[in-house]
């Protein structure tokens, strides 16, 4: 675990200002958790569509035409605009930009409204031996269901069915706090309505997932992976109960196993496969890396693969060919993370001495320095502060959705970054964090922790009210 | 009165601070020329919106093939100003956090009116508001709450802007205007814009149903769009906020600025996500001003105004001229060959987009010179951008003369100087 720097006499200077509780110093380059790729422009719903700051001119057509297609619905093949068409047969999502509302994070459906940016992921457990090792091996994150593939698309071209309906029960579970203080955890269930293609694998495993936010994915990809994997502790040999494994995946460009870094079990390695993912699976569009134009259907959706597709010979078969697919990528790479609001504000920064104590920190790093990358050259050598390892933590029962992805097990889950989180009321309208949104605020979202990071979240309960309040406001402030 | 005299002796002080260039070129008089032009300009863009508004009454007191022509005329005779008005966007924090509201495009038409299934579709799942047609509904959904839309008023229209974090959900500014008086274009690449018949707006023989509502969406929009021009006149005005804090500032932050709002504008929006993308995508829903198969006029006048922002001279709609020290002759003191190099090249840009004009005034519109099929008009729009891309590398080398050094564009102070930040 990291331990803060600590500056013994502006400690002391600065608790005149906030009674006893000890301050944590601003450290060099804290507000910018975006290095010099951070923007300061206004921290209204825009806020997480801005590019890198340190991005040159004659970059800007690039991420500006990648921001057309992330925003540009894709339409049924076959149609006049051949560039654009080939969704599905069954997707999630038209438009990249439609999860990723706002360049921002996804929601769980209001009563009564169709999900949209949050779907459930699908797979069965290892059939064969072939199986397992393709798993073991990090070939695949996952076997998928025989009949409705690696996730559910609940919409469908015209004239095909939608494979069903994710369906979410919510029941409140009260927690007592230190002080008087009280919260509800809104535990929920999840099942599948209105199954379009007949039953599904007896053994199938369904794991929610909500859309995560766009900013700074570059940088993230940017650490130096022995960084990342020097932090993991996979035996906890170090004893404090935190033991933080790398997620190991098969790079397909690169051809060798990488980090996984993106996903938020780090299903991917690189934010060019991930997005070449997403598009095939959320929008059903090929491209070089997933080139399968029927997207996520499978060999029992006879109908749905022998569907009109948009892999056009003049886009090389592809429906999203390679330059496309290179814009996107440049687009996803270089959204920019905004400026810490409020960084030396005296209970922000006992809420960071606090986030420390607790040993938050533990798992969401504060800090890391990029790596000199010639391909990205707005993210190299960078000091960023994205709050988080990248590594797989056990997160206990309440959180597991039971269902492994590769190396990462069914209560694993990949420390997700903080950053830009005390923006997601203002660019999205809503608080709901977590891998599916059930958390609504940072208080539950801390207090769904569990697993290696049950001690923290006891601590967070037991605190003085006052020190729960900065803790909060700290990580809003991010 | 004593609050005029400080703001006046401030700005005394400010002008004897600006720094002189090499020749004698005052930055912060280029700066002050530089606002006189961004205020001419909103303010222009202001008389041709009451224009628009009274064009606009006229149609709804007596819709007739006329009154909507005239409307029309009058929203494309709005535009010409705005456009130019764009060299302001991409640097001037406060325009960007304003435009959104004014200019939004796409637009998924499907929102506000009625629109034809067959070409639009019925449903885009994941945009529950695609086909929520404001106009034919009272009530509307919106994340699971219900939304009183009983009364079609500005605030309705601010409220259902963006709805549900969707961009294309436009209710407010030039396009969704755009779309009342024209309707949908339902022409694909083929020739034809958006045809709206006048009845429409007729509450008396109404086609499309709820005129009244959509005659009342009309005419609150025209009136929000009035509303948020007069914020930027005030802003660009002699006590304005945008110009004072762009005159307080180091003069070589205000020069970046300008620079900066140039160069974005020419190159990622315009030439990018305007024009390249919808050349790749050959798509007739790419083209900016859709409905009214406008597009031609509006990427003309922002390359427009991109020019008189360098020359630091505008000619006004009525006539008039605002002119003054300029980008130009900051450039030209330094280096009078690559000042030549930019005026040329900003010049080359104008006959391209002319071209563009051109070909659409003869009745070939920009949609279908992005077409699939059409080489020659793809070749039309291809070489337009290949002027913008080459104004702005003249417009980097520009950067380079004016050793502008490490003012970081759309910067802070503490993006300017990161190790300043702790201490």
């Amino acid at each position: 675990m990291r331990v803060w720097g600590y500056s013994a006499v502006l400690a002391l200077m600065l608790a005149g200002s906030a009674g006893a509780a000890d301050l944590a110093p601003l450290e060099p380059g804290e507000e910018l958790p975006g290095g010099t790729a951070t923007h300061s422009k206004a921290m209204n719903r825009d806020a997480f569509s801005h590019f890198s700051v340190n991005m040159p001119f004659a970059k800007e057509m690039d991420f500006k035409i990648g921001n057309g297609f992330f925003k540009r619905f894709w339409v049924t093949a076959p149609s006049s605009t051949k560039a654009a068409d080939g969704l599905g047969p069954l997707f999630n999502s038209r438009a990249c930009q439609n999860c990723h509302l706002k360049d921002g994070r996804g929601h769980p459906p209001a009563e009564g409204e169709e999900a949209v940016s949050m779907f459930l992921r699908l797979s069965i457990p290892a059939q064969t031996d072939a199986d397992k090792q393709a798993i073991a091996s990090g070939h695949a994150n996952i076997i998928p269901d025989p009949t409705y593939g690696g996730q559910l698309q609940n919409f469908a071209i015209a004239g095909h069915a939608a494979e069903g309906r994710m369906v979410i029960a919510y029941t409140e579970i009260p927690v007592k706090l230190s002080d008087g203080e009280t919260a509800s955890l809104r535990k929920p269930s999840y099942s599948i309505a209105d199954l379009g293609y007949g039953p599904p694998h007896a053994d199938l495993m369904i794991s929610p997932r909500v859309a995560p936010p766009m900013i700074g994915l570059g940088l993230l990809e940017a650490i130096p992976e022995e960084d990342l994997i020097a932090r993991a502790d996979p035996d906890d040999k170090d004893g404090d109960g935190i033991s933080g494994r790398a997620k190991m995946i098969w790079g397909m460009e690169e051809g060798r196993l990488m980090l996984g870094r993106f996903g938020w079990k780090a299903g991917n390695p690189t934010v060019k496969q991930q997005s070449a993912d997403a598009f095939n699976g959320d929008i059903g569009i090929s491209n070089p890396l997933f080139p399968n134009n029927a997207g996520d259907c499978t060999e029992r959706q006879k109908a749905c693969r022998d569907a009109p597709h948009g892999g056009d010979k003049q886009y090389d078969g592809f429906e999203a060919p390679a330059n496309v697919l290179d814009l996107v990528t440049f687009y996803s790479r270089n959204l920019a993370v905004p400026k810490r609001r409020d960084a030396t504000d005296p209970q922000v920064l006992r809420g960071k001495q606090v986030f420390a104590e607790t040993g938050c920190a533990s798992c969401h790093t504060p800090s890391h320095k990029t790596a000199k990358r010639p391909d990205l050259p707005e993210q190299s050598e960078q000091l960023i502060w994205p709050y988080t390892d990248l590594l797989l933590h056990d997160m206990g029962d309440g959180l597991a959705d039971n269902r492994p992805e590769g190396m990462a097990s069914g209560t694993e889950w990949k420390t997700p970054p903080l950053w830009g989180v005390g923006l997601t009321k203002v660019v999205n309208g809503h608080d709901f964090l977590l891998h599916d949104g059930r958390a609504r605020g940072v208080l539950e979202a801390i207090l769904w922790h569990g697993g290696e990071a049950q001690s923290a979240r006891d601590k967070v309960v037991s605190m003085p009210k006052a020190d729960r309040a900065a803790l909060i406001r700290f990580v809003n402030s991010l | 009165m004593k609050r005029m005299m400080m703001v006046a002796a401030s700005a005394a002080v400010l002008l004897a601070a600006g720094q002189a260039g090499a020749a004698g070129v005052d930055k912060k008089a280029v700066l002050s020329n530089y606002a006189d032009i961004a205020h001419a300009k909103y303010e222009d863009s202001l008389i041709a919106a009451k224009k628009l508004k009274a064009a606009v009454d006229s149609l709804v007191a007596a819709p007739s093939t006329e009154t909507l022509a005239a409307a029309k005329t009058a929203w494309v005779a709005a535009r010409v100003p705005y456009q130019q008005s764009e060299a302001f966007r991409f640097g001037n924090a406060a325009v960007d956090e304003w435009e959104g509201k004014v200019n939004a495009w796409p637009l998924d038409e499907g929102l506000i009116d009625y629109v034809n299934a067959d070409t639009y579709g019925t449903e885009s799942g994941e945009n529950p508001l695609y086909t929520a047609n404001i106009i034919a509904h009272p009530k509307l959904k919106v994340g699971g709450k219900t939304v009183n839309a009983s009364k079609v008023d500005k605030k309705l229209l601010e409220k259902m802007h963006e709805a549900g974090g969707v961009e294309a959900n436009v209710t407010t500014g030039y396009h969704a205007i755009e779309f009342m008086l024209w309707g949908q274009d339902t022409n694909g690449t083929g020739p034809g814009a958006g045809n709206r018949p006048a009845s429409d707006f007729d509450t008396k023989n109404c086609t499309g149903g709820n005129c009244d509502r959509r005659v009342a969406f009309l005419v609150s929009a025209t009136d929000l769009l009035i509303d948020d021009l007069k914020n930027m006149v005030d802003g660009w005005g002699a006590k304005g906020k945008i110009r004072a804090k762009l005159l307080k500032g180091k003069p070589d932050t205000g020069i970046a600025t300008i620079v900066t709002g140039l160069g974005s504008l020419s190159y990622g929006e315009l030439a990018g996500e305007r024009m390249k993308l919808g050349l790749m995508l050959h798509d007739p829903e790419e083209e900016h001003d859709c409905f009214s198969d406008n597009t031609h006029n509006s990427h003309f006048y922002d390359a427009k105004g991109i020019q008189n922002v360098y020359l630091g001279q505008y000619t006004r709609i009525d006539g008039t001229q605002v002119k003054g020290p300029s980008l130009s002759d900051l450039i030209a003191a330094k280096d009078a060959t690559l000042d030549g190099e930019m005026k040329a090249k900003l010049d080359s840009t104008m006959s391209a987009m002319g071209a563009l004009v051109k070909t659409a005034e003869a009745g070939e519109a920009y949609d279908q010179m992005i077409g699939a099929e059409n080489t020659e008009g793809n070749a039309k729009v291809q070489a337009a951008i290949d002027a913008l891309v080459a104004q702005t590398r003249s417009l980097e080398k520009a950067v380079a003369v004016l050793a502008l050094g490490e003012v970081k564009f759309e910067g802070s102070d503490s993006l300017d100087n990161p190790s300043s930040i702790g201490k």
